[in-house]
């Protein structure tokens, strides 16, 4: 386990001062930083989907944030280069709707999720537009996507987007028509 | 339109999605607002993590309360306390909580039912399943199926339990109840 400074993500406001206490320790992982708060009062010591209490996703910075139809326009344009847009959700939402091209991780609020994120991003640029999505739950509830944009933000990545879910995926995307995929 | 907001998730709560319908392939404005026809609930077998198989068709009789849930999702943890009481009150009026874990870990599961001493049988769903209950898309999600095995209600995101339980006793009084055989 490695301790490092997550000061620099205060400062910038990525994580505020209301969760530094649950974020002062970072479990390094497959390349990625692990927030230590990413340890799931449900789950069992040892498990791999240990994961979260609440990761409230408002430390997100409202800069960093893309609403769904932002989103849509930049993937109808076809506008180059695309934004890597990748899933930090549930696979079995994943399954039924998922936003096309986007790739499936798993909830970020698990050790496990934050190092296939790891893999996943470890070749690309820092400059790399990266866009996080989840949808599991009403935005303030979501505990997968503050982990994801921590991480992505330790790691040195400039250019990370989490798209805006108010409620959920079927609410705020599948129901305003926006391109849906299926199935793995 | 759903919302962490009880009065919304209230209201969202009259939506009723018709069990053949792919949610994800539908758009809000294809999908009934209102069921015309309470529809069958769609039954399906599994395998119980803390007990024996779950037959929802041996249900048949009781008022059952179907709560697709995850470890790691917070709204799901608030209701499930609830849950576990509101089943220790209605055991023996024919009340039966049934939850469908959407987990991706089966062992973070084992783990949670551990910790909050379910007292109601607990499977692991699939997307198959979550599709034919009209598409599980934002957790938690719960269904109250009448004693004739109809869908009632469904409830989307996290729901004043006072609300369903007054729902509860509204489906005990009808007469299709009481009049219902219990298969066990």
């Amino acid at each position: 386990m490695k301790t490092l400074d997550f000061a620099s993500l205060t400062r910038r406001g990525a994580i505020g001062f209301g969760n530094v206490f649950l974020s002062i320790a970072l479990l390094v992982t497959g390349g990625l930083a692990v927030p230590a708060r990413a340890a799931n009062p449900l789950a069992g010591s040892g498990t791999p989907a240990e994961s979260t209490g609440p990761a409230a996703p408002s430390e997100v910075p409202a800069t960093a944030l893309i609403q769904p139809e932002a989103l849509a326009k930049i993937l109808k344009s076809g506008q180059a280069p695309k934004p890597v847009v990748i899933q930090v959700g549930f696979h079995v939402l994943y399954v039924q709707a998922h936003i096309p091209g986007s790739e499936f991780i798993g909830p970020a609020s698990s050790a496990e999720a934050l190092r296939k994120l790891g893999q996943h991003v470890a070749a690309l640029p820092h400059t790399q537009l990266i866009v996080l999505y989840c949808g599991c739950c009403p935005w303030v509830r979501c505990p997968n996507v503050l982990p994801a944009y921590a991480a992505l933000q330790q790691a040195g990545f400039t250019n990370v987007k989490v798209l805006y879910i108010a409620h959920n995926f079927g609410t705020d995307w599948v129901d305003h028509g926006y391109p849906v995929a299926k199935g793995d | 339109m759903r919302s962490s907001g009880t009065g919304l998730l209230i209201a969202a709560g009259l939506l009723l999605v018709p069990c053949s319908a792919a949610r994800s392939a539908a758009s809000a404005a294809e999908r009934p607002t209102v069921a015309a026809a309470r529809p069958l609930a769609p039954e399906f077998s599994l395998p119980a993590l803390n007990g024996k198989q779950i037959d929802l068709a041996k249900y048949r009789g009781k008022v059952v309360l179907l709560d697709f849930w995850a470890t790691w999702c917070a709204p799901c943890r608030t209701t499930i306390p609830r849950l576990v009481k509101l089943q220790k009150r209605n055991r023996d009026r024919g009340v039966q909580v049934i939850g469908i874990s959407l987990d991706d870990d089966p062992r973070a599961v084992r783990a949670a039912l551990r910790q909050f001493a379910f007292n109601y049988p607990v499977a692991i769903g699939d997307a198959a399943l979550a599709e034919r209950y009209g598409g599980i898309l934002g957790l938690p999600v719960l269904f109250v199926i009448g004693c004739d095995g109809r869908i009632e209600h469904r409830y989307d995101g996290e729901t004043d339990l006072e609300v369903i339980e007054r729902r509860v006793e509204t489906l005990l009084k009808r007469e299709r109840c009481k009049a219902a055989e219990p298969h066990h």
